[in-house]
C-alpha cells in the first residue's frame, strides 16, 4: 500500500517527516519498503525559454536561452519540443534526480551548457503516468506558470509517498481513513470527518432498477445511479494523488471510482447505465460460462466464481475484474454505481486464476459493511462536484451484514498477565481511547466497543495486542520462566552418526531433496513405490522429490567434478520420500558418496574401492553396537545405476537395511564412484545393547596358517562361515591374508589363506588341542567346499 | 708377580683408553678380565706362592680388578654417548618440511548451527523434537488457525503434493504435532529444527531452507517470558551486547504477534550495509500461542499460555560464518566444506 501523505493529510492533522512518520508506523507494526518524496530532485526552477535556436554542430540539438526569474541560461537542449515561449522545468547546476543523476556545468558539441530542461521521466515519474506528450520530450508548463517558482509544487506533486508492506490481517489500513486511524492512535489526534454530502433528484432509483442478490457469496450489494456525467480529465488533485498511490488516471468517473475506493477502502464499480437492462444480479457462475473481460480475454468460468449478470448474462467478475461489454467509455452519460461485500474467499480463489487487482486484493482481506455505503455516498459526492453528475434519489439495497460495533470483555488483569507488564489502568484505557475505541469499565473488567472497520479484533488477545501496540512492549523486562527443572532429551544416535562419519575424513553436506523427475526414481528399485512430484514446481529440475538420498549426493559430486575437485569424500542424514499402496511417508536415511582418494589415516591415501566404502559400513555399524549382527549380501533388485558386479545389499538380521556399491560406469563414466545407503529407520528398530567390557585372555592366543585352493565362486564369506563352524569356540580370531591366482593354481580356482588365532580364556593351548581343531577344519572344508588344502 | 700385574695394568688401561669403540672395549675386557684374560691367569698362579704372599696378591689383584672394571664402565659410558650423539646427529630432519596430514571430516555449517541452539535449549531443559517434511495441509496451516482460503497462506507460497499433503512451509507445523501429542496436556518446552520449503528461489531466499521453532506451554507464561528466553538465545548466538527490539507484527497462529529485531552485531547498531543503515536486524518471529491453536490441540486457553518464536538457521549460519550468499550452503562445494573442520567458539 503506497500512502501519499498529501491525501492522508485531508484527514488527520500531523506536520512529521515522512521518515520519521514511516518509523512510527513501524513501530506499531506497520512496516515499510521505502519513504520519500514522490519527486525526488532538488534544485528545480520553472523557466522560459527566451531564445532557442539550433546548435551549429548538431541536427537535434538547440541552443537556448531560458530565463529562470534570477538569471538567463544558456542551456543545450536535445528534446524535439522545445522552442520559444515555452515554460519548463529546469533542473540547475547543481540538481540532483533520480537515479543518482547530478547536473554539472559543461559543454556539449562546444557550446555551454549550464543546467537541464527536465521531462517527466527524467523527474522519475513512472512510465505508466507519462502522458504521449511527456513521453516524447521535455514537460510543458502551464503559460502562467510564474518563472522562478517551484515547478513540482505548481504541479501538485509535492507529495512524499511511503510504501508499505502491510500485514495479512490489516485490510482496514488498505484505506486512506484506516491510515488515518491509525496515525492518530499514534499522535493522539482526531480523524476528520469525510464530505458525503450531494444533491438528489426527485426520482427514485428503485421504480426503474433491480437487485437479485441469488448467492450467499454477496453479504451486501448497493447501488445508486446517476445521470448526465460529462467526461473529461480529472482535477489535478485527483490524478496525482492516484498516481502517488499508484493508480494511472485515465478520465474523472473511473478516477473517481479508484480515489473512492483508496480513500475508504471499499472497491467501486461503475457500469454504464444505458448498456443494463435495468437490473444487476449476483450468482454464481455456470460451469464453462463464458466472459469476455475489460482487458478483451475470454474467460471460462466455474461455479466457484462469483459474477454479476444483467439477467440474461454474466457482465463482471464480482470483485476481480468488470466485463468489457458495460464499461465506462467516452460517451458514457448515465452510471449505476455498485458498492458490494463479496465472499473472501471466492474472490481470492477467482482472483488468483485471472488477476490480483487493488479491488480484489481489498475483498480478499475482508471489508466494513459501513464503509460500503460510506463510499457509495462519498462517490456520488465525487461524481457531482467533479463530473457534473445528477444523482437519481434512492438507493437500491441488498443488507445482511452486521453494522454494530462488536464488544469485547476482557480484564486489566488478563492483559497484564500476558504481556507480563504492569500497565497502569488509565494507560490502557488510553490505549484504546487513541485507537477510537470506546469502553465500558465495570470493576476489573473493561467492555471494548471496537469499530466494523477494525475487522481483525475478534477477541480479547486481540485487544491485548492492540495494547501492546499503542503502549509499546520495549519496556517489557525479559525474564525467563519459572519451570521445574528437567534435562532436556534430543537424538544423540544421530548427532554419534555424524560425528563418527566426520572421524572417518567425511565431510558433511546439505543437500535439496526436489530433484527431477528423472533422478527422483534413481538409486532405488522397488516396482510399488512411486515418486512424488509437486503440483506447481518452480523448475523441472526441482519438481520432485527424492526417493533415494543418493541422486542428491550425486548431484553434489557432479558439481564437485566440475569444478576439477576430484577427491569427494562425502555423507548426508536426510530424508527421502515415498508413496507406497497409497500411503504418503519419509524415511530417515544416512547416504554416503566416495571417489577419487580417500584419506586412510596420516598421510595414506587411496583410490577408492568397494573394500573401503564397506569399511566404513562396517566401522559405522560396530561403533553403533551392531558388530556381528550383519552381512553383505548379493542384492535382490539391482537398481541399474549400480555396478552389477560391485555392489551388496547390507542385510541385518535377516532385514536388509540398505545398499554399498560402485556407481554403474554407464552413468560415472570417468571416475569410480562408490555410494552407500543405509535407512536409520529400519537401523534403530533393531535394538542393541550396551557397551560392555570384556575380559582380556592372560594365555597367550597361538596362530596358525591355512592355505587352500578353491573355486573362484566360492566367496570369503562362505569359507569363514565354514571354518568357524568347524573350529567351534577355541577360534577367536580370523583374517584372510592372501588371496592368488595364476600360475600354479588350475584355471578357475584361486588359493586363499588365512591366519586363525585359538585361545581360551582359561588355559594355554596344547599343540593336540589345536592339532585337533585345525584337523577337523581341514577335513570339513576339503568335504564340504572342495577345497585343496596347501602345503 | 707384583711387576707382573703392574704390567698388565698398565697394558690394560692404555687398551682400554684407547678403545675407539664398543666392540675393541669389550675385546679388552675378555682379553685382561675375561675367564681366559690375563689378570685372570695371575689368580690362578698364586698357587704357587707362599701362604704369606697370597693375600697380598689377591688383594692386588682385586684392587686392579677394581680399577680397570671402573674404567671400563667409565669408558663404556663415554663410547655410548658418543654413539647416541652420532645417531642423533644423522636423525637430524628439517623440521620445516610439510607434516604428514592428519585429516578429519567436516561439519555442515547449518547442521553445526543447529547442534549449538540443541544444546543450548536441552541445558534449559527443553526437549528437541522433529516432525515431518512432508506434512499434511491440516498440520501446517489448518491446526494453526489458518484455515483454507485464509489470507496469511500467501506470506507463505505452498508447494503442494496433493491438495492434502504438502512440504511444511515451516517448523510451526510440529506446534501442533506437539501439543496433540501430548496426551496428558502437560505443559510443554520444545524446539524442533528442520528443513522448510517454499515457493521462493532467488539470490535471498532459497526454496529449501532451515528453520528452528521454540514452544513452551505452561501456566502463566507471558510476553516476558518470551522477551527473557530471546535474550538468551540471542546473546548465545550473537554475542553478549546484543539488543533485541519487538515489532508487534502478524502470524495466524499467535496473539499478540512480534517480529523481533536484534542489534547489528557488525556495527553495534550505528548502521552499516548489513543492517541497511537501521542499526537493526530482523531474525525472528514469535508472539503468544493463539487460544484458537491453544483449543484445536487440546489445551484449554483459560488454563494454559504459551510462547513459540521461529526463526531461520540459514541466516544465522551466514551470520555466525560471515557466509554472504545462501547459494553457498546448498552447493557443497568440497572446498567450502573443507573449512568447516574446526571448533566453535
Amino acid at each position: 500500500m503506497k500512502l501519499s501523505t498529501n491525501f492522508v493529510k485531508d484527514y488527520v492533522d500531523i506536520d512529521v517527516d515522512v521518515k520519521t512518520l514511516a518509523e512510527e508506523m513501524t513501530g506499531v507494526g506497520n512496516e515499510y519498503d521505502s519513504a520519500e518524496k514522490m519527486i525526488n530532485a532538488t534544485k528545480l526552477v520553472v523557466g522560459e525559454v527566451l531564445e532557442c535556436e539550433m546548435h551549429p554542430d548538431s541536427d537535434h540539438l538547440h541552443v537556448c536561452k531560458v530565463d529562470i526569474g534570477t538569471e538567463v541560461l544558456d542551456i543545450v537542449c536535445g528534446a524535439p519540443n522545445v522552442r520559444k515561449g515555452l515554460k519548463v522545468i529546469v533542473a540547475q547546476v547543481g540538481a540532483e534526480l533520480p537515479g543518482d543523476f547530478k547536473i554539472k556545468k559543461g559543454m556539449i558539441r562546444g557550446q555551454e551548457s549550464n543546467g537541464m530542461l527536465c521531462s517527466m521521466q527524467e523527474l522519475g515519474l513512472e512510465n505508466k503516468f507519462l502522458t504521449d506528450a511527456d513521453k516524447n520530450g521535455i514537460h510543458e508548463l502551464p503559460e502562467d506558470a510564474k518563472v522562478g517558482e517551484d515547478p513540482i509544487k505548481l504541479l501538485g506533486l509535492d507529495d512524499e509517498v511511503i510504501d508499505f508492506e502491510l500485514t495479512a490481517n490489516r485490510g482496514d489500513l488498505l484505506s486512506i481513513l484506516g491510515m488515518a486511524y491509525e496515525i492518530g492512535a499514534i499522535y493522539d489526534k482526531e480523524v476528520k470527518p469525510i464530505d458525503v454530502s450531494y444533491n438528489e433528484n426527485n426520482e427514485d432509483i428503485n421504480d426503474t432498477f433491480k437487485l437479485n442478490i441469488a448467492t450467499d457469496n454477496c453479504s451486501i450489494f448497493l447501488s445508486k445511479k446517476v445521470k448526465n456525467v460529462t467526461i473529461k480529465e480529472s482535477p489535478a488533485f485527483i490524478k496525482n494523488r492516484l498516481m502517488a498511490s499508484g493508480i494511472r488516471p485515465i478520465n474523472n468517473v473511473v478516477d473517481i471510482s479508484n480515489y473512492v475506493m483508496l480513500e475508504t477502502g471499499q472497491p467501486l464499480h461503475f457500469y454504464d447505465a444505458d448498456s443494463l437492462k435495468g437490473m444487476l444480479e449476483v450468482r454464481m457462475a455456470k460451469q464453462d460460462e463464458k466472459l469476455t473481460t475489460l482487458d478483451g480475454i475470454e474467460r471460462e468460468l466455474s461455479s466457484d466464481d462469483i459474477v454479476i449478470s444483467d439477467g440474461t448474462r454474466a457482465i463482471g467478475l464480482a470483485g476481480v475484474m468488470g466485463g468489457l461489454d458495460t464499461e465506462i467509455e467516452d460517451t458514457t452519460k448515465n452510471i449505476i454505481i455498485e458498492a458490494a461485500i463479496f465472499d473472501a474467499i471466492k474472490v481470492r480463489y477467482t482472483s488468483k486464476k485471472i488477476l490480483r487487482s487493488e479491488a480484489s486484493t481489498r475483498f480478499e482481506k475482508g471489508l466494513d459493511p459501513n464503509r460500503t455505503y460510506m463510499a457509495i455516498e462519498r462517490a456520488c459526492h465525487m461524481l457531482e462536484k467533479y463530473a457534473d453528475a445528477e444523482i437519481v434519489g434512492g438507493m437500491a439495497v441488498y443488507d445482511t451484514t452486521n453494522k454494530e460495533d462488536k464488544k469485547i470483555d476482557i480484564t486489566f488483569k488478563k492483559i497484564t498477565d500476558i504481556l507480563g507488564l504492569d500497565i497502569p489502568n488509565e494507560s490502557i484505557l488510553d490505549a484504546f481511547r487513541k485507537l477510537g475505541f470506546t469502553y465500558v469499565v465495570n470493576n476489573e473488567t473493561i467492555t471494548v466497543s471496537v469499530p466494523t472497520r477494525r475487522i481483525d479484533i475478534a477477541i480479547p488477545e486481540d485487544l491485548i495486542e492492540e495494547v501492546g501496540r499503542i503502549y509499546g512492549v520495549d519496556n517489557i523486562e525479559g525474564k525467563l520462566p519459572v519451570m521445574p527443572l528437567k534435562t532436556g532429551s534430543y537424538d544423540k544416535t544421530t548427532r554419534q552418526i555424524r560425528n563418527k562419519m566426520i572421524d572417518l575424513g567425511l565431510n558433511e553436506t546439505l543437500s535439496y531433496i526436489l530433484v527431477n523427475d528423472k533422478e527422483a526414481k534413481q538409486f532405488m528399485k522397488d516396482d510399488k513405490v512411486e515418486t512424488l512430484k509437486l503440483l506447481d514446481p518452480l523448475t523441472e529440475e526441482r519438481s520432485t522429490l527424492r526417493a533415494s538420498m543418493m541422486p542428491s549426493l550425486y548431484k553434489i559430486y557432479e558439481y564437485n567434478i566440475a569444478r576439477n575437485v576430484k577427491d569427494i569424500s562425502i555423507f548426508e542424514i536426510g530424508k527421502s520420500f515415498y508413496k507406497k499402496d497409497e500411503v504418503y511417508g519419509e524415511e530417515r536415511k544416512l547416504a554416503t558418496l566416495l571417489s577419487g582418494e580417500y584419506y586412510l589415516g596420516i598421510d595414506n591415501s587411496k583410490k577408492v574401492d568397494f573394500y573401503i566404502i564397506k569399511g566404513i559400513v562396517e566401522e559405522l555399524l560396530d561403533y553403533l553396537g551392531y558388530a556381528g549382527r550383519y552381512s553383505f549380501v548379493l542384492p535382490k533388485e539391482l537398481p541399474e545405476e549400480f555396478h552389477p558386479g560391485q555392489t551388496a545389499d547390507i542385510n541385518l538380521n535377516g532385514e536388509i537395511i540398505g545398499i554399498v556399491g560402485k556407481v554403474h560406469p554407464k552413468k560415472a563414466e570417468n571416475n569410480d564412484v562408490f555410494v552407500f545407503e543405509i535407512n536409520l529407520d529400519k537401523l534403530f528398530n533393531k535394538k542393541t545393547g550396551k557397551m560392555k567390557y570384556k575380559e582380556i585372555s592372560k594365555y597367550p592366543a597361538v596362530k596358525k596358517d591355512l592355505a587352500m585352493v578353491v573355486e573362484n565362486d566360492i566367496t570369503n564369506d562362505t569359507i569363514q562361515k565354514q571354518i568357524k563352524k568347524s573350529a567351534g569356540s577355541l577360534l577367536t580370531d580370523m583374517k584372510v591374508f592372501d588371496i592368488y591366482t595364476g600360475s600354479n593354481i588350475e584355471a578357475g580356482k584361486k588359493s586363499m589363506a588365512y591366519s586363525l588365532s585359538f585361545g581360551a580364556n582359561d588355559r594355554t593351548l596344547t599343540d593336540e588341542e589345536i592339532n585337533k581343531v585345525l584337523e577337523k577344519i581341514i577335513v570339513e572344508l576339503e568335504k564340504n567346499l572342495g577345497a585343496e588344502l596347501r602345503k | 708377580m707384583k711387576e707382573q700385574i703392574e704390567q698388565i695394568k698398565v697394558l690394560a688401561k692404555e687398551e682400554i683408553t684407547n678403545s675407539g669403540d664398543l666392540q675393541s672395549l669389550d675385546a679388552a675386557r675378555v682379553k685382561y678380565l675375561g675367564k681366559k684374560g690375563e689378570l685372570t691367569a695371575v689368580l690362578r698362579g698364586m698357587g704357587a706362592l707362599t701362604p704369606e704372599e697370597r693375600p697380598v696378591i689377591g688383594e692386588l689383584v682385586n684392587k686392579v680388578r677394581d680399577e680397570l672394571e671402573s674404567l671400563i664402565k667409565e669408558k663404556e659410558e663415554k663410547l655410548e654417548e658418543e654413539k647416541l650423539n652420532q645417531k642423533l646427529e644423522s636423525e637430524k630432519i628439517d623440521i620445516t618440511l610439510p607434516s604428514s596430514k592428519v585429516k578429519r571430516g567436516s561439519k555442515h555449517p547449518v547442521n553445526r548451527i543447529i547442534e549449538e541452539l540443541e544444546d543450548l535449549f536441552v541445558s534449559m531443559g527443553y526437549d528437541v523434537v522433529d516432525g515431518p517434511e512432508l506434512e499434511t495441509d491440516e498440520y501446517c496451516f489448518e491446526r494453526l488457525n489458518l484455515p483454507k482460503g485464509h489470507p496469511a497462506r500467501d506470506m507463505q507460497d505452498t508447494f503442494y503434493i496433493t491438495t492434502e499433503y504438502l512440504l511444511r512451509t515451516q517448523t510451526s507445523s510440529v506446534q501442533a504435532r506437539t501439543m496433540m501429542a501430548n496426551k496428558e496436556k502437560t505443559p510443554i518446552r520444545v524446539i524442533c529444527p528442520g528443513k522448510t520449503y517454499r515457493r521462493d528461489d532467488d539470490a535471498t531466499h532459497s526454496h529449501q531452507f532451515g528453520q528452528i521453532e521454540g514452544l513452551v506451554i505452561d501456566e502463566g507464561i507471558s510476553l516476558a517470558h518470551l522477551k527473557g528466553t530471546l535474550e538468551v538465545f540471542v546473546k548465545h548466538m550473537l554475542g553478549e551486547d546484543s539488543k533485541l527490539r519487538f515489532r508487534p507484527s502478524y502470524f495466524p497462529f499467535t496473539e499478540p504477534s512480534y517480529e523481533v529485531d536484534v542489534s547489528c552485531f557488525k556495527c553495534g547498531g550505528k548502521g552499516c550495509n548489513l543492517c541497511k543503515q537501521t542499526g537493526w536486524i530482523e531474525i525472528l518471529g514469535s508472539g503468544m500461542v493463539h487460544p484458537n491453536v491453544l483449543k484445536m490441540n487440546g489445551y484449554d486457553p483459560e488454563k494454559y499460555s504459551g510462547f513459540a518464536f521461529g526463526t531461520g538457521l540459514d541466516r544465522l549460519a551466514m551470520f555466525k560464518y560471515g557466509i554472504t550468499d545462501i547459494r553457498l550452503l546448498y552447493a557443497n562445494d568440497t572446498r567450502f566444506l573443507n573449512q568447516f573442520d574446526k571448533m566453535d567458539k
